[in-house]
């Protein structure tokens, strides 16, 4: 699997209350928790976000709390892949589950910047900033790990086995 | 090489002699829990799979989140979820005004649903709670609640632990509360990232069971997959007190760490040292002792949630409020964390103390603290909040601001209208 996109970038500690703040979370449905992603962080984010786009952000991306609604909001606006330094474990977990695919990467954090246009390849790991002509190296997933994202989460991989 | 003591909890679940850091294995559970919020996204998921829960006695379900009901949508969420306890004769499903219901991780242990050596997993972050009676219990996104329900076992990647040793005591008006920012403050948001959090050292027995609940509680903000404390008298006590006729049947498992296991991190903190805490914008690990703010103006103070909603802590906001009033242009909201919290606080006279200092009474509701209902913030607001997050937003506008602390701090400053400390008003 392979994304390519422009990167919105943010800082650390991204938590799920500014991904989708508890007062939207009357609903679950994907289409109408995606308008509000990441607003209180970024008004501009869901005017300007494309399928295809990546957010590239610092330390412990998802803290807070348990919402499954944050990875399926962020799935939804259209990002195709999320790199961070590393992920706060319950929105890990909920990020495979959910089929967001998401990579560990200190320096692709530390040197891709707002804006650059990134590709990604989930089987290698391997994170190309176009803009900058550099490349980086993630750890990828294991391949049954790997499965549950392709297949668009753990309820599409348990159907399908 | 020896084990801690949360990865002989999940090796016991797990069905295996031994497991070290990084083992993936899949865990039968003792209880798994979920809320207005959770559990209808995890129900539909269930039914989906043509699922039945795995046992009925085992699933919990607790309307707590945005009740009562704040809107029509959110009044939809729980009629989901009360029809699935309903149709799948959920035994531990509490309904508002029952016996037994109120937030969630106040109910569950006080309703005699853990002990040590459970494994419990809950799709809420602060599920984190119950490891304060020598459980392991953690906080999980909805489709593995639903998975869960249905099979009654998840997977989990055995962690790390960071050790925390314990010493002293502590001093007047300071409590878990202030033990738990100190120790974010100490080790940061992501200090525990993966890992679990074992309590240890002389200082526990310091520490009632009410303070080791909020201790816990809060170990998901320090990144943490659980937070953990020893077996002692504390525990025992509390156990025989909320369902003697486990304590008395013997069934559960006071697990040890072993003298070799091995930590990743170890902390000490004496208790005799720990000021009280406050955790400023927009972070729990910016923390200040409370006596350094000067001149921080407050609109609004919360006093409950499922850190600090307890009996201790109401009765502890009744005895520095108890003959003052709350400052003419604050709002003091005060949230019993559950029904039984709320009668006990009514025979004991604490509501009449509360309503006569000028604080608003409410139902138990986590609302607030995810700024549901129930006190929400404007633009440009402050409160001082005995909650668990102080993320932007996370209370009203994103523009308005969260301090947090315990609950000595936040009745001074409802009374100053200021953030202060006991020490300004008694």
């Amino acid at each position: 699997m392979k994304a390519n996109g422009k990167v919105f970038k943010y800082g650390e500690n991204i938590d799920t209350d500014v991904i989708i703040p508890a007062r939207f979370l009357t609903t679950a449905d994907p289409e109408l928790l995606k308008v509000h992603c990441m607003e209180d962080l970024d008004s501009e984010f869901i005017k300007k976000v494309k399928p295809g786009d990546i957010i590239v952000a610092g330390k412990n991306f998802g803290c807070g709390s348990s919402r499954e609604h944050a990875p399926v909001a962020i799935k939804a606006s259209g990002i195709s892949c999320v790199i961070a330094q590393d992920f706060a474990r319950i929105f890990y977990r909920n990020s495979i589950n959910m089929g967001l695919p998401i990579l560990e990467c200190k320096e692709a954090y530390e040197n891709i910047d707002n804006g650059d246009e990134v590709e990604v390849n989930f089987e290698e790991g391997i994170i190309v900033d176009k803009t900058k002509d550099l490349v980086f190296k993630a750890k990828p997933f294991p391949p049954f790990i790997r499965k549950i994202i392709d297949a668009g989460g753990l309820v599409e991989y348990t159907k399908g086995k | 090489m020896g084990m801690t003591m949360t990865q002989k909890i999940l090796a016991y679940h797990a069905g295996l002699k031994e497991v070290k850091e990084g083992d993936l294995i899949e865990a039968n559970l003792d209880l798994v829990l979920g809320n207005d919020v959770t559990a209808p996204p995890a129900i539909d998921i269930l039914k989906k799979m043509g699922g039945k829960v795995f046992d009925k006695d085992k699933v919990c379900l607790v309307p707590d989140h945005f009740t009562p009901n704040k809107d029509i949508k959110s009044a939809e969420l729980s009629k989901c979820m009360r029809c699935f306890a309903r149709e799948n004769d959920i035994t531990r499903y509490y309904e508002l005004g029952d016996e037994g219901h109120g937030i969630e991780h106040v109910i569950i242990p006080d309703n005699g649903l853990v002990f040590p050596g459970d494994a419990i997993i809950g799709a809420d972050s602060h599920t984190c709670t119950y490891g304060a009676l020598g459980a392991f219990a953690t906080g999980v996104g909805s489709t593995d609640l639903a998975c869960a329900m249905a099979s009654g076992k998840t997977w989990f990647k055995v962690p790390q632990a960071v050790k925390v040793i314990l010493t002293g005591k502590k001093n007047e008006y300071v409590t878990g509360k202030d033990i738990i920012l100190h120790l974010i403050g100490l080790i940061g948001v992501d200090g525990a990232l993966y890992k679990s959090i074992e309590f240890c050292g002389d200082g526990v027995h310091d520490l009632s069971m009410d303070d080791r609940l909020t201790i816990c509680n809060m170990a998901i903000e320090a990144g943490g997959k659980n937070g953990i404390f020893p077996i002692d008298e504390v525990t025992l006590s509390y156990m025989d007190n909320v369902n003697r006729e486990r304590f008395n049947s013997g069934e559960y498992k006071a697990f040890v760490p072993d003298d070799d296991a091995e930590y990743c991190k170890t902390v000490e903190i004496d208790l005799s040292k720990v000021p009280l805490t406050v955790a400023l914008p927009h972070l729990p690990s910016n923390t200040r002792a409370a006596s350094d703010i000067k001149d921080m103006k407050i609109d609004q103070v919360v006093i409950g949630s499922c850190t600090n909603g307890r009996i201790s802590d109401i009765r502890l906001a009744a005895s520095i409020l108890k003959g003052r009033k709350v400052n003419r242009f604050i709002r003091c909201i005060v949230i019993p964390g559950s029904r039984k919290v709320y009668r006990t606080a009514l025979k004991e006279g604490l509501i009449d103390i509360f309503e006569q200092a000028g604080c608003v009474i409410s139902t138990p509701t986590c609302g607030p603290c995810l700024g549901a209902h129930m006190g929400v913030l404007a633009s440009g607001e402050r409160c001082v909040s005995t909650t668990n997050r102080n993320f932007v937003g996370r209370m009203g506008t994103k523009d308005s601001e969260i301090i947090l602390s315990g609950v000595p701090v936040a009745c001074a400053s409802a009374i100053m209208g200021r953030v202060a400390t006991p020490e300004e008003v008694l």
